[in-house]
């Protein structure tokens, strides 16, 4: 219990201070120590609920099960590294006077402010509070994006605001068609909004209704995963956002919509007894990977292309769901959290790179590792992690997702592999000429933060070789749970 | 066919011949006050007739038949036209000759020659006229239809004598579906006769012209039966709108105590239909000609959600 | 009672589907601004009625929450940016007004289709005006898409929020309190910062047009 409030109150304590000294010098350091703070306290939950198993707290209003407890741990520890990252990143933005303090300001308090949004998602057990949180994520994730006030950067912003905005008022129609089934069994109280409550009575919800409800949360929460064709927003808004808001949309807001759509099939499932969820997903998942995977070798700029990366593998993520069954759910939730990893760790090197080369256009950055070696192997070995190459984590997710998909689907496996191969080439192509090749850039004058980077890295090393204990605990419970 | 029916029968027809001046002399007295201007009187029109009946009437040399014919065909259609529709009694002998649909087709047979007519002469603004009056024409009959249908959805029935009768016995209820069929032909009569925002009808500015237009070459007796036959027009169109949405009042068979009722209900109706028309006059401005499909686009539309409105709620 | 009370409902669904329709087919901003004001005080009054009729008190708060949010406070804020912005007229839509006419109706249809087997389940008193609160939501959504200017946008979203709010109280007679907070924060804190970005863009490209905004494509 004490975890949780402090896993909340943290974050939300700190967007107010910084809402005030956000643009003084040691600002950065407070947002550093607030994110930490925050991580500790994530795993002082984790322990708890290792000990103690799944927990309900402050009037069944918080649930945490094995399916959000890696998740929450995760975006706490992300949002560590990222705001470790953005140090020195916000340092030279500044020093090139794109930061204004009324600007920092602003990019602190959102920054906390968004991953309390995020963690309130992933531990709500109420659904109408999942969507306010959600919503709320948005709104603050759309002033991080325009922070830089540029106007591809409003472009982008409305962009996503309308766009997500719209989708996210499909899933409240959602959220409100799954309430009324819900007041059907469970009574008028707000009791009938709880996920463990519908959980337990979800094969006596009427099915016509939670078609419906389905259709629509589907259509909204799907949005806000990028899934094609509603994607239109996530190009925009990594490429023109600071580096560290496009690492945590990438890393961590896409995850926590992936999990309230689980949440919501859970339901549908036990509602349903028939595979439309499993379908949508799977269909949809299929046609995000296809599709961003040539989107993604037409791209010029280096955020973009990566942004694309991310459909794809929220596409791959989705796909496993969607096939179900308990080696796909647990390859789709280690997918999850590997992704979250490497590509954040992109987007540090990314960050760094672009900041040196003054440009997010591929072909002007050149010769990354004469400039700064560290950022030329980051570059290098974290576009080998996300492309799915051994011993890294994602190839081992890859590989129980398309063996599975062999076994069950097989017409699917070779749009899978020609999808995979095909951003495989481009990113390729693209990275090597920018981390080799002639250059005259000088080195930056402030050190980059590159520990986030390997730390990142290593841990999906690590992930590729070994699970621990618990982990695979956590992922073989929540991929029975989530059935299929 | 009862006696009680003939006389009520006979009473429209006279009713509707003697009131519809006074009614467009009613309307233009409002517009005057509420536009600060002094009234012409409320008799006026009646003297205009009556002057322009005592006139010669003056025809093109190359005119052909249908140009002397057309005045007359034009006001039996909109006599006919008044005496089916039930404004003091439903006993009509004449009802089955046409229902609501018929009705509407009665409104286009005139529409159609008055165009004609307009065009026979040759001259650029009758022909200006006529292909304005299609227009109209054109896209206000398929939402008059629309209005007649979501009326006709609760009796279940198109004839008018038994739509009157139905809703009349409802007990006061608001059907959703006939609000949104009432402001779809508001919009539409203002369309059909003339009225801003579609049409000034005291415009001498022969390029804004849409139904003075047609009855330019007219004069003397002819453009008497034309004026009683607008006049008359919209009559009808007040009384059917009055007789779907507020039918109260309308006496039924052999109630002869009813009927003489009927007649102050009615006039009363008319009176505050007037004034609303006088109101919405003064407060619109007139459209530009290229605007008046999205009007009546909208007309269409409010009349077809009606419909649907009433298939969803039931009501 | 009763029956009067379910036909007063039904009444104002229907107007507030006819301020959604005649939304999409207005072009002055500022008659786009009392339409949505009206919009919100016909839900204010669908809510009130829909709580007096079923004894439900938590329906009076929210009616009231929405009369505070939507009918004055809203309406103050958008009154306030366009005189800031100094935009009254949105001279032409993406598609003619009769299209959108034709489509709207499409939708509406579409929209009853789908409802109309959920709404004879719903338990509340307005279950039929399910289909109408979707087919504003719709409507709402396609006024978002045709319009070339930010303000109608954002009162396109507005309007659909609407929608949404009267589908709660239709379908299940409004959520829990906390959600209904929670939403109504939402769309106050989403309004203020369309506003703001209102102001960004017009700083930035001297003009409202959102066509404007469309010069990062696929490259």
């Amino acid at each position: 219990m004490i975890p949780l409030l402090f896993v909340l109150g943290v974050p939300l304590l700190g967007s107010l201070v910084l809402a005030f000294t956000g643009h003084r010098g040691f600002a950065r350091d407070i947002n550093v120590g607030f994110s930490l703070a925050t991580f500790l306290a994530a795993c002082a939950l984790t322990v708890v609920v290792i000990s103690k198993g799944p927990l309900l707290a402050l009037n069944e209003e918080f649930f945490i099960d094995p399916l959000n407890v890696f998740l929450v741990a995760l975006t706490a520890f992300v949002g560590l590294t990222t705001s470790i990252f953005s140090r020195p990143y916000m340092r030279v933005e500044q020093d090139h006077g794109k930061m204004t303090p009324a600007r920092l300001r602003l990019y602190h308090s959102m920054y906390q402010l968004f991953s309390f949004t995020m963690l309130a998602a992933l531990t709500t057990n109420n659904m109408g509070i999942l969507w306010v949180a959600m919503e709320a994520a948005t709104l603050t994730t759309v002033l991080l994006v325009s922070v830089y006030r540029t106007a591809a950067s409003l472009e982008a912003a409305w962009k996503y605001f309308i766009l997500c905005g719209v989708g996210i008022a499909l899933a409240l129609f959602g959220t409100v068609l799954l309430y009324m089934a819900a007041e059907k069994i469970l009574g008028a109280e707000g009791g009938a909004l709880l996920w463990t409550h519908l959980a337990s009575v979800k094969t006596r919800l009427d099915p016509n209704i939670i078609t419906l409800s389905f259709a629509f949360l589907f259509i909204g929460y799907g949005t806000k995963v990028g899934l094609v064709p509603l994607h239109n927003w996530l190009p925009d808004a990594h490429a023109e956002g600071p580096t560290p808001v496009s690492a945590v949309l990438s890393g961590l807001l896409l995850n926590v919509a992936m999990y309230a759509l689980l949440r919501c099939k859970v339901l549908t499932d036990g509602a349903l007894n028939n595979a439309l969820a499993s379908q949508l997903l799977m269909g949809f998942g299929l046609v995000s990977v296809v599709v961003a995977a040539f989107f993604l070798s037409r791209q010029k700029d280096v955020k973009r292309m990566f942004a694309y990366s991310s459909i794809e593998h929220m596409g791959l993520i989705a796909f496993a769901f969607g096939l179900g069954g308990p080696i796909a759910n647990f390859a789709g939730l280690l997918h999850m959290t590997v992704h979250s990893l490497t590509k954040s760790a992109i987007f540090f090197t990314v960050g760094h790179a672009t900041q040196k080369a003054g440009t997010q256009v591929m072909s002007e950055i050149r010769g990354l590792i004469k400039v700064s070696p560290t950022v030329g192997w980051g570059m290098i070995l974290g576009s080998l992690a996300i492309l799915g190459m051994p011993p890294f984590g994602v190839f081992a997710s890859e590989f129980l997702i398309l063996t599975t998909a062999m076994r069950e689907q097989p017409w699917a496996t070779p749009f899978l592999l020609l999808a995979l191969g095909v951003a495989f080439a481009s990113v390729f192509s693209r990275v090597l000429p920018m981390v080799f090749g002639e250059t005259s850039v000088r080195p930056l004058p402030h050190a980059p933060a590159l520990l986030p980077v390997f730390v990142h890295l290593g841990l999906g090393l690590m992930l590729g070789l070994y699970v621990p204990p618990y982990l695979v605990g956590w992922y073989w419970q929540a991929a029975r749970m989530l059935g299929g | 066919m009862s006696i009680l029916g003939v006389i009520s029968q006979l009473l429209e027809i006279v009713i509707a011949l003697s009131l519809a001046p006074l009614l467009i002399g009613w309307v233009n007295q409002w517009r005057a006050w509420l536009q600060n201007r002094s009234a012409p009187g409320l008799l006026q029109p009646y003297r205009v007739l009556h002057k322009l009946f005592n006139k010669e009437s003056v025809v093109a040399e190359r005119a052909s038949p249908l140009f002397r014919g057309a005045p007359y065909i034009v006001f039996s259609c909109m006599l006919l036209a008044s005496a089916i529709i039930p404004t003091l009694s439903t006993d009509l002998p004449l009802s089955p000759a046409a229902d609501a649909i018929a009705l509407v087709g009665l409104f286009a047979l005139a529409r159609v020659f008055i165009s004609l007519a307009a065009m026979d002469v040759g001259t650029a603004f009758g022909s200006m006229g006529a292909r304005r009056e299609m227009l109209i024409g054109f896209l206000a009959e398929p939402a008059l239809l629309m209005v007649l249908f979501s009326a006709s959805l609760i009796p279940k029935s198109t004839s008018l004598t038994t739509i009157v009768e139905t809703l009349a016995h409802r007990d006061l209820a608001i059907y959703p579906s006939l609000a949104f069929a009432g402001v779809a032909f508001t919009m539409i009569s203002l369309a059909e006769n003339a009225r801003i925002p579609i049409d000034n009808p005291t415009t001498h500015l022969e390029l804004t012209m849409i139904h003075e237009a047609l009855i330019l070459e007219y004069s003397g007796r002819h453009l008497a039966l034309l004026e009683w036959a607008a006049s008359l027009k919209l009559f009808a169109y007040s009384c059917l709108g009055i007789s779907l949405f507020f039918p109260w009042g309308v006496a039924e068979a052999h109630a002869p105590l009813a009927l003489m009722l009927a007649l102050p209900t009615l006039l009363f109706k008319l009176a505050i239909g007037g004034v609303l028309l006088a109101l919405l006059e003064t407060a619109s401005a007139k459209m530009r000609i290229f605007r008046v499909p999205e009007y009546l686009g909208t007309a269409f539309m409010l009349a077809v959600i009606g419909v649907l409105v009433h298939i969803l709620l039931g009501v | 009672m009763s029956h009067f009370a379910a036909q007063l409902i039904n009444l104002f669904a229907a107007v507030i589907l006819m301020l959604a329709f005649a939304m999409i087919s207005q072009r002055r901003i500022l008659s786009l601004i009392h339409l949505y004001t009206m919009q919100g005080a016909a839900l204010v009054a669908a809510t009130a009625v829909v709580g007096y009729v079923t004894h439900q008190p938590h329906l009076y708060v929210s009616a009231g929450l929405t009369f505070l949010l939507k009918v004055v406070l809203i309406p103050l804020l958008l009154h306030r940016m366009i005189e800031r912005l100094d935009v009254r007229w949105d001279v032409e839509a993406l598609i003619n007004v009769p299209t959108t006419m034709l489509i709207g109706i499409v939708l509406v249809i579409f929209a009853f289709n789908l409802a109309l087997p959920i709404s004879r389940l719903s338990a509340s008193i307005a279950g039929g005006t399910l289909g109408i609160a979707l087919a504003c939501v719709l409507l709402s959504f396609l006024m978002m898409i045709i319009r070339s200017k930010a303000v109608p946008q954002v009162i396109g979203f507005l309007s659909m929020e609407n929608g949404l709010f009267f589908a709660a109280t239709s379908a299940t007679y409004g959520m829990p309190m906390v959600v209904e907070l929670g939403i109504a924060l939402d769309v106050l804190v989403g309004i203020l910062i369309l506003g703001v970005f209102m102001f960004q863009i017009r700083e930035r490209f001297d003009s409202l047009d959102i066509r404007h905004l469309e010069k990062l494509k696929e490259s």
